[in-house]
């Protein structure tokens, strides 16, 4: 039997939920409360990590990988607009959710390779947090370049005060602040319950997949290709990247993982206040309707697979 | 001493949460003195809004205030979001005490 992460077969059983119709609920409130927890505790493990580095050890790789991954949408844009003959907005509002990237699939990542006893650079989670925000600004201008009135205030706001990233960085620089030992106070909480708690999470996110499937059917097929070939292609990039810059198995895995995923917490909400001709429905669909489950289950063995027969030829 | 009684409007606003603080903004900016939100489910032209995630939420906003707010606010909101968001206002003839509150 094929291996399976114990927290993705969490994520099976609120798909299969949903898709039965089952009465099986998860409160919003819940779902919120789950979300902030774990934002925060990524955001704390990451800021742990990172306290064993000099800081300007990661500027370098950290403005690397940004740059890169800046390309992602900037491929995507025009796939979606000649190909999937998208409007601008839609166009504009799916790049910037695949530019961007998903917290819970760069989790599963990590309990992934902790299972397969890799080790990853503790900068990691730097990179998530950097990853987070510029595509949904590269979005943004492609789905309204050369329009007037683009409320830049309002979408940079909702972008930087955004829960994500607050937490995110709120963490990582308490857990940089606090270090290993500082940490242990708290680790109970954060670091012990943390895969319990992102099962539970992805419970939840099984269910609202589930929900999602009716607006992939109206999307069609070009959508749910994009949304299985994009996330190849992205980790393909992340691949070459974490080669250049000469990171270990578990470090190339992490990085195509993240390059692979897409947004499904902080783009919504950017994007629907600043693309509102965008339909969310499909953006959301994709991202979290095929994208996320592909990466769960397909996405993240396969990249380890690569990054392991890669590896040799980083050296 | 007899209870004394003031015409006034109650605009009603079912909108996505994703709005909230916009939505406030503009209510406030056209003359609202004040506002109660709270969260809503339902289902409507949009399909069915169940709150399970913050994506599929939504709010109801209610608004006390003159015919000539109400009316403002309604046109805004129509000119401004009803092409491209969820929502659906109402307005309903009330009676308040305290009208200068409104």
């Amino acid at each position: 039997m094929p291996y399976f992460e114990p927290v993705v077969l969490f994520f099976l059983l609120g798909g299969i939920a949903g898709l039965l119709r089952s009465d099986l609920k998860i409160p919003g409130v819940l779902y919120e409360s789950l979300s902030i927890f774990l934002l925060l505790a990524i955001g704390l493990k990451g800021g742990v990590e990172l306290s064993r580095y000099e800081l300007s050890a990661v500027a370098l790789p950290g403005l690397a990988v940004v740059l890169v991954g800046a390309l992602i949408p900037l491929v995507a844009f025009p796939v979606l607009r000649g190909i999937g003959k998208l409007s601008r907005a839609d166009s504009g509002a799916i790049a910037a959710h695949y530019g961007s990237v998903s917290v819970v699939t760069f989790a599963v990542g990590t309990t992934y390779l902790a299972r397969q006893g890799l080790d990853i650079e503790g900068f990691m989670t730097v990179f998530l947090v950097l990853l987070e925000f510029p595509a949904l600004v590269i979005g943004v201008l492609l789905a309204r370049s050369g329009e007037e009135g683009v409320p830049w205030r309002r979408v940079i706001h909702e972008v930087m005060t955004g829960k994500s990233l607050v937490l995110l960085l709120g963490g990582l620089v308490i857990g940089w602040v606090a270090g290993p030992e500082g940490a242990e106070s708290i680790a109970p909480v954060f670091f012990t319950l943390f895969k319990g708690l992102l099962a539970f999470f992805l419970l939840e996110m099984g269910l609202v997949a589930a929900s999602r499937i009716a607006d992939l059917r109206r999307a069609g097929l070009f959508l749910v290709g994009f949304a299985t070939l994009m996330p190849l292609a992205s980790a393909a990039l992340g691949l070459a990247t974490g080669l250049a810059l000469g990171l270990s198995t578990g470090g190339l895995t992490l990085l195509a993982t993240l390059y692979a995923s897409a947004s499904y917490i902080a783009a919504p909400a950017a994007m629907r206040i600043a693309v509102p001709e965008a339909n969310p429905a499909l953006s959301i669909g994709a991202a979290l309707g095929v994208t996320f489950p592909f990466n769960l289950i397909v996405g993240i063995p396969l990249y380890h697979r690569l990054a392991q027969a890669l590896q040799p030829i980083g050296g | 001493m007899a209870v004394e009684l003031t015409a006034r409007k109650l605009l009603t606003i079912i909108s996505e949460s994703a709005l909230e603080d916009t939505l406030i903004r503009e209510i406030e900016a056209l003359g609202a003195h004040g506002y109660t939100v709270t969260e809503a489910r339902g289902k409507g032209g949009h399909g069915k809004r169940d709150a399970s995630w913050a994506p599929n939420s939504n709010i109801r906003l209610d608004v006390l205030c003159s015919q000539a707010t109400a009316l403002a606010i309604c046109e805004t909101l129509r000119d401004r979001y009803y092409a491209n968001y969820s929502m659906i206002t109402f307005l309903s003839d009330v009676e308040v005490m305290r009208p200068q509150k409104f």
